[in-house]
């Protein structure tokens, strides 16, 4: 391994490199956006491979999560670069006479791109993507804990790109410590919240900018008014987000499931079967559930398991293979809610089913009824309301990444709309919005900061410089001290863009109150 | 007698936690997300500057002397724009925006919606005390939030005013001002903020002290925030323009913007040779026609703001190397905390003046052979929040905008873009993070929720396992776009 020197003249380098200017060229961009995509495309094998070989990922997994999605953000940007590149028009006050102003994106310099393990291509490239589109040079760190992806991203990636302005450097947390000593001119990290605060307090060094990209307990609400067709699909978009996307090792996958009592038997009903029919009798023999990442994790989860009342609760699933770090699919029902399963983010393909009419105690709108000595009225509107109590459970918690609303009914729309806070709120479906290339992805609160995905990765790897040019040709005489009432109200006039009043004042007919 | 009364005045962590949760609550209660609470608060802050005007202009000129006309068009009315700003636009800005949705999301439709962020803390500066803190307070209210306003202990008399009017016209449940110094700014940081929005005053302590502070307190709560800072502005005067409106423009940006303690006043002047004698001569008979001859006694001029950035001051101009560069002005009135308008010539970069940003009435000016050369003087130090240019060539300006990274740019005029509400106004770098002014400060104090709808109708299958090889085929038509292997797939002909 290098020493710090070595690491320090080899980053200078870059940040030399930078300085040249080559980087801001659009045919760079382009050239390193199409290296990307061939990377991608002719390596498709090698990362599906690496893939299985870190965490047990199905190919076709593989390709819907990761390259399949990279493939489409690549092409999007390529598509879109030279309209972000372009500055923008603005316009001006009647004060800026004979001006034009502009907005002009240009690249931030040096940026650190550190990636998690659970999406090891996606989460690094997709961030690599708006680095390179701003024009800027990089490092990426991609997770230790996805070897075999990070070796394949250090040793063959660097090949299809231009490796002054590149950098793929792998290692632990003591080589994270060592690059984030380093001067960025910003940081963007996918990861926990832990460490996402010592990313940020690091970052103070240098006053650099930081995007986080972390997680939290996403909550899905089900609501009971949907047909039986509504709740199969439902139900089959609520399994596939869980247990087929990294054995819910996801940032926006859903955590626990919200429900209105009565239903709730007929959810897990449908749910056991689907489950079945969707991943099959045995589920790591069909390879159509990943793994845990490693040995910490699957003790992680056994222990989120391991109390005897949650253990209670568990309705379909539950068995662990230790040996091959294989979770089986697990459903449960109204674990306690004191519990580490509902106090942490799961993470893993764990899915409790938390029933609405349980809430009460933490819904604050029951409580107030109870108060006022269940006034008949009250409770029949908290009956029509109940799924809406969900609301209240959810304000309880920390802001998450993601909410999942599955319902029909409008009212209830935009009060989770109004009511909730989130990265994201998405109605009848989950997940999917990793991949709209329209819209911002990133966290609120402890769920993050900063925003990337389609054109929010240009912008957050630029800087918008504001550039307003005058000629010589005109000024308000005016604008120029000694000062007297006469140009204060003139300035005035103009500061308003009031031409009328400026012009009464000219003629002498408006003087100061 | 310490009394007990003063006890419980005393604005420590417990009394920071207890206003914060009061804040929470009645944001929770929903009351500033409707339009009405919005437009109500940015309607009375108009009020309030209109009635208000003299006590005002009295507190700037308590604080900093400043001249009524300064006062009036860089405070009040900037203030009472950027509020008729928002009242006309409110609306358009809290409209959703229509997201498009792609083919591998069909059918849905997406949105982007604007939401109060939550509790929100602004920290303002003394030299545009009312504006600092008020234009931030704007966006604030624009978006919906609860805040706080701390203004700068180092003008009291705006931060007492403010301090007094502001419960008056406004929400005091959701808009609370706390004044103080630094025990009560360190209490308020210890607190869990959704944003924290700082504007630092350039402090002799070291540019950006103060920022990292703010920055290291809320990355404990992982709090997004926005810095203003500020930097060495420089500008950059090019042979063959026309000298005179330079100079005039250079003068009300540098002395006529609160006599230079302004965040994005030129701080230092990068000309050729040839150049400097005739700006020297076109900035001493322009001074001399603003501010007389005796520009000590001019009433068009802010003095300094206190004892410590005097001695700061004229620490920058009395060291060796520098003062005998001096060509004009360099006269000073300790009791009154004045010092005149003050031109150096070749003074040496590793001097303090130009080491330090300066924040005040002096203004260094260094020669180059090739103004070309100017670039890597101003590369080699921190990016500025602003970087001005007079030229008339056309290349030079393309050059200048591609080399020179800043906040802002200006091209033959200076400290312009202040006023101009449709551009972003913020930093790069050293200079600061983040931007405000029009809509970007109600983007500033907003969290931009990706929303979709999905209908239960038209569920694709091949998201789903069981993985087959005739899904992954699908899957990559769908994402490549090729319509034929799309529907060759459908109709499973290949």
């Amino acid at each position: 391994m290098e020493g710090v020197k070595g690491l320090e003249s080899d980053l200078e380098a870059m940040r030399q490199y930078f300085r040249s200017g080559k980087t801001k060229d659009v045919a760079w961009r382009q050239s390193q956006l199409k290296g990307l995509l061939s990377f991608i495309k002719e390596k498709e094998k090698d990362i599906f491979k690496a893939l299985k070989e870190d965490l047990g990922k199905h190919h076709v997994e593989a390709y819907r999560d990761e390259v399949g999605i990279l493939t489409k953000s690549i092409k999007f940007a390529l598509h879109g670069l030279k309209e972000w590149m372009s500055s923008k028009k603005a316009k001006l006050p009647i004060v800026a006479l004979l001006s034009s102003a502009e907005l002009v994106p240009e690249p931030l310099g040096f940026v650190l791109i550190i990636s998690s393990w659970n999406f090891p291509f996606g989460l690094s490239l997709e961030p690599l993507i708006g680095a390179i589109a701003a024009g800027n040079t990089m490092v990426l760190k991609p997770s230790e804990l996805a070897p075999a992806s990070a070796s394949l991203l250090a040793n063959v990636l660097p090949t299809y790109l231009d490796s002054s302005a590149v950098k793929v450097i792998q290692g632990g947390p003591a080589v994270g410590e060592r690059l984030l000593q380093q001067k960025w001119d910003k940081i963007f990290f996918t990861g926990s919240a832990r460490v996402g605060r010592i990313i940020m307090s690091a970052a103070v060094k240098h006053l650099t900018p930081v995007a986080l990209e972390l997680g939290g307990k996403c909550p899905a609400v089900v609501d009971s008014v949907s047909s039986s067709w509504d709740t199969k699909v439902t139900v089959n978009r609520i399994l596939v987000s869980k247990f087929g996307a990294c054995a819910g090792q996801a940032c926006i996958a859903i955590d626990y499931i919200l429900v209105e009592k009565r239903f709730a038997s007929t959810l897990v009903e449908l749910m056991k079967v689907m489950v079945k029919k969707m991943f099959g009798e045995n589920p790591r023999e069909t390879n159509t559930v990943a793994r845990i990442v490693n040995e910490q994790h699957f003790l992680r989860l056994k222990n989120l398991l391991s109390d005897s009342a949650v253990q209670n609760s568990i309705v379909y699933g539950g068995s662990m293979d230790e040996k091959n770090l294989f979770v089986e699919p697990t459903i449960l029902v109204d674990p306690p809610l004191d519990a580490a399963m509902m106090t942490e983010e799961i993470f893993g393909p764990l899915l409790p089913i938390i029933t609405v009419s349980y809430i009460p105690v933490i819904s604050f709108y029951l409580y107030t009824c109870i108060l006022q000595e269940l006034h008949p009225a009250i409770i029949k509107k908290t009956r029509l309301d109940k799924v809406e109590d969900s609301i209240a459970f959810i304000n309880s918690k920390p802001k998450p990444l993601a909410i999942y609303a599955f319902t029909n009914n409008e009212k209830f729309k935009r009060r989770m709309l109004s009511e909730t806070s989130s990265g994201s709120l998405v109605f009848n479906d989950a997940v999917i919005q990793y991949a709209a290339d329209a819209l911002p992805f990133g966290g609120i609160g402890e769920s993050g900061l900063g925003k990337y995905h389609g054109k929010f990765s240009f912008d957050t790897f630029s800087h918008y410089k504001a550039v307003t040019r005058r000629s010589f040709l005109t000024d308000f005489w005016f604008r120029f001290p000694p000062w007297n009432d006469y140009k204060l109200l003139l300035l005035e006039g103009t500061y308003k863009s009031d031409y009328l009043g400026m012009l009464l004042v000219i003629l002498g007919l408006k003087r100061r109150r | 007698m310490a009394t007990k009364e003063e006890e419980n005045t005393v604005f420590d962590v417990k009394a920071a936690n207890v206003l914060t949760q009061e804040l929470r609550d009645v944001f929770a209660s929903g009351k500033t997300r409707s339009y009405e609470w919005r437009i109500s608060q940015l309607k009375s802050i108009v009020k309030m500057c209109d009635e208000h005007e003299e006590d005002i202009v009295d507190a700037l000129r308590l604080d900093l002397s400043k001249p009524q006309l300064e006062s009036i068009v860089y405070e009040l009315t900037m203030v009472k724009n950027s509020c008729a700003l928002a009242i006309k636009e409110l609306k358009r800005w809290m409209m959703p925006e229509k997201a498009k949705t792609t083919l591998t999301t069909f059918p849905s439709s997406a949105e982007v919606l604007s939401e109060p962020l939550g509790a929100v803390l602004i920290i303002s500066a003394w030299n545009y005390p009312f504006l600092l803190s008020m234009d931030p307070l704007i966006g604030a209210i624009a978006a919906g939030n609860a805040m706080v306003l701390k203004p700068s202990e180092l003008a009291p008399a705006s931060s007492a005013l403010l301090a007094k009017l502001l419960p008056e016209y406004l929400d005091c449940s959701l808009i609370k001002v706390v004044e103080g110094a630094v025990s009560e700014t360190s209490a308020l940081l210890e607190q869990k903020w959704d944003k924290i929005f700082y504007t630092g005053s350039s402090s002799f302590l070291g540019n950006g002290r103060v920022g990292r502070i703010v920055m290291a307190a809320a990355a404990k709560h992982l709090t997004p925030v926005v810095l203003e800072l500020g930097g060495k502005s420089p500008v950059v005067v090019d042979s063959g323009i026309d000298i005179q409106i330079a100079t005039r423009r250079i003068i009300v940006g540098k002395w006529g913007c609160n006599n230079g303690q302004a965040c994005i006043s030129p701080d230092y002047i990068i000309t050729t040779k040839d150049c400097a004698e005739k700006l020297v001569d076109s900035l001493k008979k322009e001074l001399e026609a603003f501010y007389g001859k005796n520009p000590l006694e001019s009433k068009d001029l802010s003095r300094i703001v206190n004892s410590n950035h005097f001695a700061r001051l004229t620490k920058l101009l009395d060291e060796d190397k520098v003062s005998g560069k001096i060509v004009y002005g360099g006269e000073r009135d300790e009791a009154n905390l004045r010092i005149a308008p003050t031109i150096l010539l070749g003074v040496p970069q590793n001097s303090l003046i130009m080491k330090e940003e300066i924040f005040g009435p002096l203004l260094p000016i260094l020669t180059v052979s090739k103004i070309e050369d100017s670039f890597d003087i101003i590369k080699s130090g921190t990016k500025p929040l602003a970087a001005y240019l007079f030229t008339n060539n056309k290349k030079l300006k393309e050059q200048f905008l591609m080399s020179v990274s800043a906040g802002g740019v200006v091209i033959n005029d200076t400290t312009l873009h202040l006023a101009v509400h449709s551009v972003p106004f913020g930093g790069v770098g050293e200079s600061g993070m983040g931007s405000y002014h029009g809509k970007f400060s109600f983007d500033a104090f907003s969290h931009k929720k990706a929303v979709v709808y999905r209908s239960f109708v038209g569920d694709a299958s091949l998201r789903y396992p069981p993985y087959t090889l005739g899904k992954l085929r699908l899957m990559k038509a769908l994402i490549t776009g090729n319509f034929w292997t799309i529907l060759r797939t459908l109709l499973g002909m290949s």
